[in-house]
């Protein structure tokens, strides 16, 4: 891997803020509300999940608020292994795309062919997207080498699917090493680079986004190919959705304002964003009962 | 980047305005002086007017002060003097916290005003000069009572009448530089507001009133440049502070050499000097934030770039990108990264240098912006390739005009930053930190920042060499200039 340029925080961090203070209002901010439903990768990715559960979420994504027909529907359903097939036959029909996370998430701890052989089987059950995870332990004792070639075989294993590639930033120890493995992912053959599974408190941040985003930026720079960015875990607001749409549309610009290139991994931020488009058309904030708990 | 044809182009996405409301501040049709802890009638009846340069309409009339009202003001800051001079140091502490908490009460409406006289965004008004000048009083009134400790044994003692001329640049916040200090140290003072940006001097004087701060302590003469010229010379002042332009504090310099007291602040060049291996879009981001803060009327603004050649080509293309998602208008919206160009003087200065610049023959780069019709305004604008030689590497151009060069060693960088007869600040772009040092002991300036840029606090002193100037506002060191010279 050829030299990666250092981050410096303190200026990445002041940059994130600059971003944040953008006052989005009127027309402005319905479009990128509608645009942030469009971009959802709802996800539940739990112990508890059951078929009746996925079938729920199925239908919240494929009609989010059937009040308003103008709300669209989501990217994707995320989901884990066991559900993929649940999700495929409840979103039959629709436009929402069953991502699969695989590679034994959320920690990755198992051999190369274990992961390989999940995910055969998440593209056979019919999963359209792959939620891949690094190898952290490689990339943390300096075996690159090993987290390219994983994710190689992952990328081949997955066919058509689309590969999301999962760096885990919280536990990467810093921003020179999530723009290091972003490069790593990229040149790998991943589609998407993704921040973070949710499984551990350190999720998506704006700064850690931002020089996620600066990689693609400068890969994209040195060889033509559009790499798309899914920030993950811990955005919950209507407002901090709109605060990354603005960073996006700032670093990389327009070209990346589509969900074909930008994800937001979340599992609370849909009914808030319902509420915002709620309020922007009749200028009144519904109470929480009006929108449905998934 | 340009979208591949047959692609989903995303979404084109215009934020719409975002305009703070102007009901907060209201501006009156004309403003006289402040004399004595009362509102004044210029002598000679005439006032000025001062314009929005965003738009070119007058806001208000000003009065002109002329040597009758400099008379009257100083004999009032004169008698003010034995009082407040012998006021115990946590009284006076007690005025400039009383200031710094109105400032604060009063912050969004001072923002606004300084937005709407000097065409400054928003975004800056409200988030950096009003929280640095709320700072600055609060800061210094922490000294009031503690000048005994911070120059033991020297018997610190005020000067007397300080003569105060304030830039148009950061109007209300180097009053403050200016104000805090010499109150909290027992002087009294007259404030020389600029002729375009008058009005937060105003109301700041207001605000003393409101503060109880004893009649004649602080005095505000509008005017023009004679104004402050006779302030300068007059013979009961004992001090005299100014910030602005080179040309103007030699003036003032030979005026009272020997008679007064004097500390200049005046203009830069400052140099950011980026190395191959600094982090490169933080690095892009300061050389923006250390050019078009405050469409670059910044005295230590970042206005020359010097590169390292090895990423010359990528550093460029990253920066020329980037000016281009600078949004540049109304200074009232809230999304606004560049405002307006101070006054149509200023305006002129600046095209005439870039023309100039542009007829040597030297690559330019402007953002591909809409300017707004009406209103002073001009182009983020970076040249690339300039010689050392060259006018714009060498004249302060107090705008959003950015000349970049090229260096190959660290040697060659110094010598480049230093060849200026400024020398006031300089930004390093490295992830070296031994080099840092050693830049930093090479580099004639007051202030070198590291991996950052256009850091304040009132904390830290400021000041230049050379042609920037002599003597230092904020920190301890600031309180000098403020202080009989047994303390120095």
């Amino acid at each position: 891997m050829g030299a990666v340029p250092p981050v410096d925080e303190v200026g990445v961090t002041e940059r994130a803020a600059a971003l944040k203070g953008r006052s989005i209002k009127g027309e402005a901010k319905l479009d990128a509300l509608l645009l942030a439903v469009r971009m959802m990768d709802l996800t539940t990715l739990q112990g508890d999940d059951t078929p009746g559960k996925v079938r729920q979420l199925a239908a919240k994504g494929a009609r989010p608020d059937p009040a308003d027909p103008d709300v669209p529907s989501v990217a994707a359903l995320c989901v884990y292994p066991n559900m993929v097939r649940h999700a495929v036959q409840a979103l039959s029909g629709s436009s929402v795309q069953v991502a699969s996370v695989a590679t034994y998430f959320p920690s990755g701890q198992v051999p190369l062919e274990q992961k390989v052989v999940e995910v055969n089987g998440v593209v056979e059950a019919g999963a359209d997207e792959v939620d891949m995870v690094i190898n952290r332990g490689a990339f943390l004792s300096g075996q690159y080498q090993t987290v390219c070639d994983e994710i190689v075989a992952i990328k081949s294993a997955a066919g058509r699917a689309h590969l999301k590639v999962i760096l885990e930033t919280g536990e990467l120890g810093g921003l020179d090493n999530v723009r290091r493995a972003s490069m790593l992912a990229m040149a790998s053959g991943a589609d998407f680079i993704k921040t973070s599974t949710g499984k551990i408190s350190e999720a998506a941040t704006m700064p850690v986004t931002l020089v996620m985003l600066e990689a693609i930026r400068d890969y994209y720079d040195s060889t033509g190919t559009i790499i798309g960015m899914k920030p993950a875990g811990g955005i919950r607001t209507a407002k901090e959705a709109i605060a990354y749409l603005v960073m996006v549309n700032e670093t990389l610009g327009q070209r990346w304002l589509t969900p074909d290139l930008f994800r937001f991994g979340v599992s609370s931020l849909l009914n808030d964003v319902l509420m915002q488009i709620r309020y922007m058309k009749t200028g009144l904030y519904q109470s929480q009962d009006y929108f449905s708990k998934d | 980047m340009e979208p591949s044809p047959n692609q989903n182009p995303g979404l084109n996405w215009q934020y719409i305005a975002s305009r703070q409301g102007t009901d907060i501040v209201s501006i009156a049709d004309r403003y006289d002086l402040w004399i004595d802890g009362h509102k004044s009638a210029p002598a000679s009846g005439d006032y000025l007017s001062t314009v929005n340069p965003a738009t070119e309409e007058p806001l208000a009339e000003v009065a002109f002060g002329g040597q009758a009202d400099i008379d009257r003001a100083v004999a009032a800051a004169k008698h003010a003097f034995p009082s407040w001079s012998s006021l115990a140091g946590s009284e006076r502490a007690k005025y400039l916290f009383r200031i710094a908490r109105l400032i604060q009460e009063r912050s969004r409406e001072l923002a606004v005003l300084e937005s709407l006289d000097g065409g400054k965004p928003i975004k800056e008004s409200r988030d950096v000069d009003l929280n640095l000048v709320a700072a600055h009083f609060f800061y210094h009134a922490g000294w009031a009572d503690k000048l005994e400790y911070a120059f033991a044994g020297l018997d610190p003692k005020p000067i007397g009448v300080a003569a105060q001329i304030i830039p148009w640049n950061f109007p209300l916040l180097m009053l403050a530089w200016k104000v805090a200090p010499a109150l909290a140290t027992g002087n009294t003072v007259v404030v020389k507001p600029a002729e375009s940006t008058p009005l937060t001097a105003l109301v700041f004087a207001e605000i003393t009133a409101e503060a109880g701060l004893p009649p004649g302590v602080l005095n505000v003469v509008t005017g023009d440049g004679t104004t402050g010229a006779a302030l300068a010379a007059h013979s009961d002042v004992d001090k005299v502070a100014f910030t602005g332009s080179t040309e103007v504090g030699k003036e003032i310099q030979r005026a009272v050499a020997g008679s007064k007291r004097l500390t200049l602040e005046l203009g830069g060049k400052g140099a950011h000097i980026v190395f191959d291996d600094a982090a490169i879009d933080q690095a892009v981001e300061g050389v923006v934030n250390g050019i078009f803060f405050n469409q670059g009327h910044v005295c230590c603004a970042g206005s020359r770039l010097l590169v390292q050649e090895s990423i010359e080509d990528t550093f460029m293309s990253k920066l020329v990108r980037r000016i281009n998602t600078l949004r540049v208008g109304d200074p009232l919206d809230k999304n606004t990264d560049v405002g307006a160009i101070n006054s149509a003087a200023q305006l002129a200065k600046i095209t005439e240098l870039v023309e100039a610049t542009q007829a040597e023959g030297v690559e330019m780069h402007q953002s591909q912006c809409q300017l707004p019709q009406g209103g002073y305004f001009f182009k983020p604008t970076v040249f690339r390739g300039v010689a050392q030689s060259s006018r714009l590497a060498q004249e302060e151009v107090f705008g959003p005009v950015l000349s970049a060069m090229t260096f190959r060693t660290p040697s060659e960088a110094v010598e480049k930053a230093n060849n200026t007869p400024y020398g006031l600040s300089a930004g390093i772009w490295t992830n070296k930190g031994s080099r840092i040092l050693w830049m930093a002991d090479r580099i004639r300036s007051g202030v070198v920042w590291a991996n950052t840029f256009n850091k304040f606090d009132p904390a830290s002193p400021f000041g230049g060499y050379g042609e920037s100037g002599f003597g230092r506002e904020g920190g301890r060191h600031g309180l000098l200039a403020y202080l009989e010279s047994g303390a120095r």
